[in-house]
């Protein structure tokens, strides 16, 4: 693109070759506490997450809150260190020897947060922000400037209005603006968007979704879309990856999953999200009480003390990710004919 | 036919270095057990209207114009006392959220037998079987033991199941819900929903129910009021305004409200940003964002003409009944085909993948 000097890093692998490849990622945070700091269990944010993304894919995200989904985002962006996994972009294995170093990664992946204000440092200009991230990268100071105004540019905020105020002289619509031209200002090929249009206005979120999916057309993004709003998720993702409790209990193309989803939870969830039609409210609630604690999550299934269809086996064994359809993945016992599971109607010990 | 709330041009406005022009001209009625949605983006001074019918803003800054009667009182006129006894017995309020709300250093329970018995002259054991009781309808499970939680020790969907109890403790024929399910995740949100429409029911109170969400309004609102720049622009029965919305901004709010089967089309976005209220145009409010604005527009702004339940603010609106204007044909198509989507959502039913 010659608006913005700064090329993108070269597709190593080719087309084929999948972007990211995350393989049995885990992070638990340990809760210390108590009279000698000695630990209290842990909170089991991610637990062996694993999937794959395509280049030129969106994938969306989706759970309830503290279900991992921002734990991943992180933990993909090296922002936090994982336990145990493995995380490969395009055919580099992340902090391995032979591998692409954190840096390196940095350039090529960038994350967009929800809160706009807090992203930024309030006591930088905007262009200043958007120029922070080439600088690092080893631009001098002009050429970084210059490529940050094309960026601020294409997300359409004049430099010349917009460049030299602070982020408390802007709307959030504009500030996450911002956010997203000093993300996307080191040409990074994977873009992370956690909850980065949640705050938003109705009016102003479908600006920023459309300026998303043209950007993603222009410079060849591939977006992982971490949202809790279904309907958007449905609208802007390629694929969709369902979270519970840190594991990932389903996972399949957009149209499969939100017509014949096959995790209960993912039922439950998608039967929560408001009708918009007066004539036709919601009668029952698909699921009673919050979200379990992701401290002591329970053994088996983790979703079996909430699920409609819990049988004696959803509590003795962990449940593995069948396909149920091309590409599309389950983890539950009722998808995979071979488990064991009684769809006779039984109690379970509760 | 006499309104147990009636608000009449009721207007808002902070002082400050620049003056904050919050609400300009608020004119609605609600009848007993009713429930009215106020639907507006931040800053439409949907919270700021909310608020002023209990006078919740500092007194030091604020100037109220206009009149708000509550089942007869005159809400803006009250002394102190009076003001004390009506917040709580008469009007109750549940907040966005209920950390806040609430006080952390007071079990939960306790922060609702105080308030029955600032109200009603009950000794300590009745107050608290009756918060108890309360706290079990509200569907807190144990909820004998859950009175002497604090609040920070119970998840965000309880908090707002307790928050609802205390509002709920004096039987008030009034409830002023300010985005009570905003900061829930969706699965709880829709059992907060569906309890709320259940208590208001069952005690036949008002609600006015404030949401930035339509999906939200849809779910619990008799008749809907849509709000912009601190003035209602529409009002009328919820399913008609959803199905036919008059007001160019209502209609852009909902052609870009994202739902179920918009995959692959373009959102239609509405351009700019919502209005300054330290400097509103002096016309209508939506002008600068509006399509269809004309010089009539940016001169005053314009009134609110009422026909058949429903009334809407616009001097370009098309009202059912009256003279259509023209509108650019892509534009007709667009909204027709938005109307479609909303009425008949896809029934997932189909092939299996």
């Amino acid at each position: 693109m010659s608006l913005i000097p700064h090329k993108p890093a070269a597709d190593r692998g080719g087309p084929a070759q999948p972007l990211l490849i995350v393989g049995s990622l885990r992070k638990y945070f340990p809760i210390r506490g108590g009279l000698l700091g000695r630990g209290h269990g842990a909170v089991h944010a991610v637990d062996g997450v694993g999937f794959q993304l395509g280049k030129g894919e969106i994938l969306g995200v989706v759970g309830e809150s503290g279900c991992g989904k921002s734990t991943l985002a992180r933990l993909l962006a090296r922002l936090i260190e994982p336990d145990d996994g493995e995380v490969i972009f395009d055919g580099d294995g992340v902090g391995a020897a032979d591998g692409i170093g954190v840096k390196e990664l940095r350039r090529n992946l960038q994350l967009v947060f929800q809160d706009s204000f807090a992203s930024l440092n309030p006591r930088m200009t905007v262009e200043d922000s958007v120029a922070f991230g080439p600088r690092i990268h080893g631009q001098s100071a002009a050429d970084a400037i210059r490529v940050a105004h094309d960026m601020l540019a294409r997300v359409g905020l004049e430099p010349s209005r917009f460049g030299g105020r602070y982020p408390h002289e802007l709307s959030g619509g504009q500030r996450q603006r911002v956010n997203i031209a000093r993300a996307l200002v080191t040409r990074p090929r994977l873009v992370i968007l956690d909850e980065a249009v949640s705050a938003l206005d109705k009016s102003v979120q479908a600006q920023v979704l459309n300026l998303l999916l043209d950007l993603k057309e222009e410079l060849n993004l591939t977006y992982i879309f971490i949202s809790h709003d279904l309907n958007v998720v449905q609208y802007i993702s390629d694929r969709v990856l369902v979270m519970y409790l840190g594991q990932v209990v389903e996972i399949g193309p957009v149209d499969c999953l939100y017509r014949d989803a096959r995790h209960p939870y993912t039922r439950a969830l998608l039967s929560a999200v408001p009708s918009m039609d007066p004539e036709r409210r919601t009668r029952h609630s698909p699921l009673t009480g919050d979200p379990p604690n992701p401290v002591n999550p329970p053994p088996g299934c983790r979703f079996h003390q909430r699920c409609p269809h819990a049988r004696t086996v959803c509590a003795a064994a962990v449940p593995k990710p069948v396909e149920v359809a091309p590409g599309h993945r389950a983890a539950c016992f009722m998808a995979n004919p071979a488990s064991g599971y009684d769809s006779s109607p039984a109690e379970v010990g509760r | 036919m006499r309104f147990f709330v009636s608000v009449d041009n009721l207007s808002v406005r902070f002082e400050a270095a620049k003056p904050v022009h919050a609400v300009n001209g608020v004119s609605f009625d609600l009848a007993e057990g009713e429930v009215l949605g106020l639907l507006g983006e931040s800053g439409s001074g949907k919270s700021v209207t909310l608020r002023a019918l209990m006078r919740l803003h500092p007194d030091k800054v604020t100037r109220y114009g206009g009149a708000i009667r509550v089942d007869g009182q005159d809400v803006l006129g009250m002394a102190p006392t009076a003001l004390d006894s009506f917040r709580g017995k008469t009007c109750a309020m549940v907040f966005q959220d209920p950390i806040l709300a609430f006080d952390p250093v007071y079990s939960l329970g306790r922060q609702i037998s105080e308030t029955i018995r600032r109200h009603e002259a009950v000794d300590q054991a009745t107050a608290r079987a009756r918060a108890v009781e309360l706290l079990e309808r509200v569907q807190v499970p144990s909820a004998r033991r859950r009175y002497d939680a604090y609040p920070h020790e119970v998840s965000g969907g309880m908090r707002q199941r307790a928050m609802i109890a205390l509002a709920l403790a004096c039987r008030p024929r009034l409830l002023l819900a300010d985005e009570p399910t905003t900061a829930l995740d969706a699965t709880v949100q829709i059992q907060v929903l569906l309890l709320l429409r259940e208590l208001q029911k069952e005690m036949g109170m008002s609600v006015i129910f404030v949401t930035h969400d339509i999906g939200v309004a849809a779910e619990i609102s008799d008749r809907l009021a849509v709000m912009y720049g601190g003035r209602i622009i529409e009002q009328g029965p919820l399913a008609e305004v959803m199905r036919e919305p008059s007001h160019p901004y209502t209609q852009g709010l909902l052609a870009s409200t994202v739902t179920a089967g918009m995959r692959g089309r373009r959102l239609e976005a509405i351009p700019g940003m919502p209005p300054d209220l330290t400097a509103l145009p002096p016309g209508c409010a939506f002008a600068p964002r509006c399509g269809l604005a004309v010089d009539a527009c940016r001169a005053a702004a314009p009134l609110p003409v009422s026909a058949g339940g429903r009334q809407v603010a616009c001097v370009r609106a098309a009202f059912p009944g009256t003279t259509k204007i023209p509108r650019p044909a892509r534009d007709d198509t667009a909204h027709a085909d938005h109307q479609t989507s909303l009425i008949s959502l896809p029934v997932p039913e189909g092939p299996r993948c």
